[in-house]
C-alpha cells in the first residue's frame, strides 16, 4: 500500500518535471507523504496543471507555516486530492518575509477563497489576483497578523510593557 | 466589521428596482451560531449573499502552538462541539502520524465505535434544528430525547458528556465501563424504530417537501470546485467519504454503504443524513462485536504514552517517565503529518507541523463547516429569503468550527 502511494507520487513528480524542467524544487518523502516544492512563480501554473492534466479535483486545503526567523520563512501548504484517483499529495512554495505575495489559487479552484483570506488574515501573505482578500476571523480593524511566530500567543494589547521590553504598543 | 455591499438598482424582468439590504445574524437563531449575512434582496429574491465570520473566533490553532501535544487535545474538543470526539480523532492520528505510533486494534475499534455514535448525535442535533427551523418542532423534542441517551454513554465511557476528551494519543483515555455493552445494546435495539418515527413526520411530509424539495440546489462540478465534502457533497452524487476512501483507524474492517443522491437539494441532504445513521449503527453494531472483552487500550511507546498506575508505583523508568511526559511533554522528528478524517459535516483534516520541539510549530485544522459555507453565496443566490434558511441549515454548519 505504502510503496503504490509513492509511486504514484513520484509520478506526479515526473510528469511535473517533463511538464516544466523548473517545476520541481524538492521532493520530500515522509511518512507516507509526499510534499512537492515548486518555485512561488509557477505555484499557480503547477496547480492548473495538477488538477487538469492529474486529476487532482479537490482542493483539500490550503496552510501557511511560520518557520521565523529561517529564511524564507513563510512555507505554504497546498493539499490536493484526487477523487477518481484516490490520491493525495501536497504541493509546498516557499516564500521571503520581505513582503510576502504569490499568486492566488481562485481562478484554479474557487474553494480556495476563503482557505486564501485566513491565510492572509492570519499569516500576513498576499495572494496576487484574489477578487476578495479581506480579514475574514480577525477584526477589520486589527493591527498584526497573530499566527505569526513573531506574534505572542497572548497578544500585545493587556500585557504591561515593562514584560515587553522592546515590543511597545 | 464593514462589508462592501450596498443597495444599488438592477435591471429586473419587471424593470428597474432599487434593492434592499437586509442583515441576518449574528444573532439570528437559524443561523445556528453566530454567523452574520449580508443579504442584497430585490423584493424577496436574494441577489446577493456576503457571509461574515469572525464573532466565535477564538484562536485555537494559535493556542496548540503554546500547548504541548498531549495538552492541546481538550482545545479540539471545543472546535466542533457537536463532533468532540472526531476532533480528539483527528488531532490524535495526526500526533501519532508525525510519531510512527501503532495503536492496538482494540483502542481502534473503540475510537470508531465512539466515533460513529458521535456521527449519530452530530446528525440528530441537526435534524432537530434544521427542522425547527423550518417549522417542524416536535422533530426537535425527539432528537433531543435519543441524543440524550448518547450523552449519557458518552457519560459513562468518559466522565463528561460533551467535551470528552476521551481519545487520547496512543489510544483512549479510559478502559470501556462495565456493563456498556448493555447500555449501547439497547440504544442499537431502539434507535431504528425512532428513525422511523422522524422519517414519518418529515419524509412525506408535504410542507417540509415544499420547503426542501428544489431549493439550495448546487451541482456536483461546483461541489467540487468549492471544495465541499461530506453529505452535501454525497447529496450532489459523489461517492466520496474518507471513510472508505482514506480510511483511518480500521475503517477498511467494516461493512456499510455510502449513500448517494443526484438530487442535490436541501431534501437530498436530509435524506442523505438520515440514510447515514442507519449506517453509522451498522458501523457501531460491528464495532461492538469485535472490540474484546479485554486488551491494551493504549499503545506502547515508553516516554509518549503515561505509563500505567501500577508500574509507576514499582518501577523508577515509568516514574521518570510519567514526570517527564507531563512536566516537558514529548518530541516527535521534524516534519509534516495531515491526516484527513470524515466528520459528521464532511472532511476533517488536521495539519500539524513539527520542529522537533515539545510544541508543535503549527497546527492547523480544516474544519467543513468553514469551506462547506464558502458555498452558500452560490447556493442561496437567486432563491427566496425564507430558503436562506434551509439552505444554512442543510450545510449544516457549527461555529465553533468556522471560527475556531
Amino acid at each position: 500500500m505504502a510503496e503504490n502511494v509513492n509511486q504514484n507520487a513520484n509520478a506526479v513528480a515526473q510528469h511535473l518535471r517533463a511538464w516544466n524542467p523548473k517545476a520541481v524544487e524538492q521532493v520530500i518523502e515522509f511518512h507516507g507523504e509526499t510534499t512537492i516544492v515548486v518555485p512561488h512563480t509557477l505555484l499557480r501554473a503547477a496547480a492548473q496543471e495538477c488538477r487538469d492534466a492529474l486529476k487532482f479535483d479537490l482542493l483539500s486545503d490550503a496552510t501557511c507555516v511560520d518557520r521565523f526567523p529561517v529564511e524564507p520563512r513563510f512555507e505554504l501548504q497546498y493539499h490536493l486530492t484526487s477523487i477518481p484517483l484516490k490520491q493525495k499529495i501536497r504541493l509546498r512554495t516557499r516564500l521571503g518575509g520581505d513582503n510576502p505575495n504569490v499568486d492566488s489559487l481562485v481562478p484554479v479552484w474557487p474553494g480556495a477563497g476563503w482557505l486564501e483570506r485566513e491565510i492572509f488574515d492570519l499569516m500576513g501573505v498576499h495572494f496576487n489576483d484574489h477578487p476578495d482578500l479581506r480579514r475574514i476571523l480577525m477584526p477589520d480593524d486589527w493591527k498584526g497578523h497573530p499566527l505569526r511566530r513573531d506574534y505572542p500567543v497572548e497578544g500585545f494589547r493587556d500585557i504591561p510593557a515593562t514584560y515587553l521590553p522592546g515590543l511597545k504598543k | 466589521m464593514t462589508t462592501t455591499i450596498a443597495s444599488h438598482s438592477v435591471e429586473t424582468a419587471t424593470g428597474a428596482t432599487k434593492t434592499m439590504v437586509l442583515n441576518m445574524g449574528p444573532q439570528h437563531p437559524s443561523t445556528h451560531g453566530v454567523l452574520r449575512v449580508v443579504l442584497e434582496l430585490d423584493g424577496e429574491t436574494v441577489i446577493k449573499a456576503v457571509p461574515d465570520l469572525g464573532y466565535l473566533h477564538t484562536g485555537i490553532e494559535k493556542s496548540c502552538e503554546d500547548k504541548t501535544y498531549s495538552q492541546a487535545i481538550t482545545l479540539t474538543d471545543r472546535m466542533d462541539y457537536l463532533n468532540p470526539l472526531g476532533n480528539n480523532l483527528v488531532y490524535c492520528l495526526a500526533v501519532e502520524k508525525l510519531l510512527g505510533l501503532e495503536i492496538p486494534k482494540r483502542a481502534q475499534y473503540i475510537r470508531v465505535m465512539m466515533a460513529e455514535l458521535q456521527r449519530v448525535s452530530s446528525h440528530l442535533v441537526w435534524l432537530g434544528t434544521h427542522a425547527i427551523d423550518l417549522g417542524a418542532m416536535s422533530v426537535f423534542l425527539y432528537c433531543f430525547r435519543e441524543r440524550e441517551e448518547i450523552l449519557k454513554i458518552f457519560e459513562r465511557f468518559a466522565g463528561q458528556r460533551m467535551m470528552t476528551s476521551y481519545i487520547r494519543i496512543g489510544g483512549v483515555a479510559l478502559e470501556p465501563p462495565a456493563g456498556w455493552r448493555e447500555v449501547i445494546g439497547r440504544f442499537l435495539n431502539m434507535m431504528p424504530s425512532r428513525i422511523d418515527e422522524y422519517e414519518t413526520l418529515l419524509t412525506e411530509n408535504r410542507i417540509w417537501m415544499a420547503r426542501t424539495k428544489n431549493v439550495g440546489v448546487i451541482d456536483v462540478k461546483d461541489a467540487v470546485a468549492y471544495s465541499m465534502t461530506g453529505p452535501t457533497l454525497r447529496a450532489a452524487g459523489l461517492a466520496y467519504d474518507n471513510r472508505k476512501v482514506f480510511p483511518y483507524s480500521s475503517y477498511d474492517e467494516f461493512e456499510f454503504d455510502v449513500p448517494t443522491r443526484t438530487d442535490s437539494d436541501c431534501f437530498g441532504r436530509y435524506m442523505i443524513r438520515v440514510a447515514e445513521m442507519r449506517e453509522s449503527l451498522k458501523i457501531i453494531k460491528q464495532a461492538m462485536e469485535k472490540i474484546t472483552d479485554s486488551g491494551p487500550i493504549r499503545a506502547e511507546a515508553a516516554g509518549i504514552i503515561p505509563p500505567q498506575r501500577e508500574k509507576m508505583k514499582t518501577e523508577m523508568e515509568a516514574l521518570i517517565y510519567h514526570f517527564k511526559i507531563f512536566t516537558e511533554g514529548f518530541s516527535p522528528a521534524p516534519g509534516e503529518a495531515y491526516v484527513t478524517i470524515e466528520s459528521p459535516r464532511g472532511e476533517l483534516g488536521c495539519f500539524i507541523a513539527s520542529d522537533g520541539s515539545p510544541k508543535p510549530l503549527r497546527c492547523h485544522f480544516r474544519s467543513p463547516s468553514y469551506i462547506n459555507l464558502q458555498a452558500l453565496p452560490k447556493i442561496v443566490e437567486g432563491q427566496i429569503i425564507s430558503d436562506v434558511v434551509a439552505c444554512i441549515g442543510t450545510i449544516d454548519i457549527v461555529l465553533g468550527e468556522v471560527d475556531r
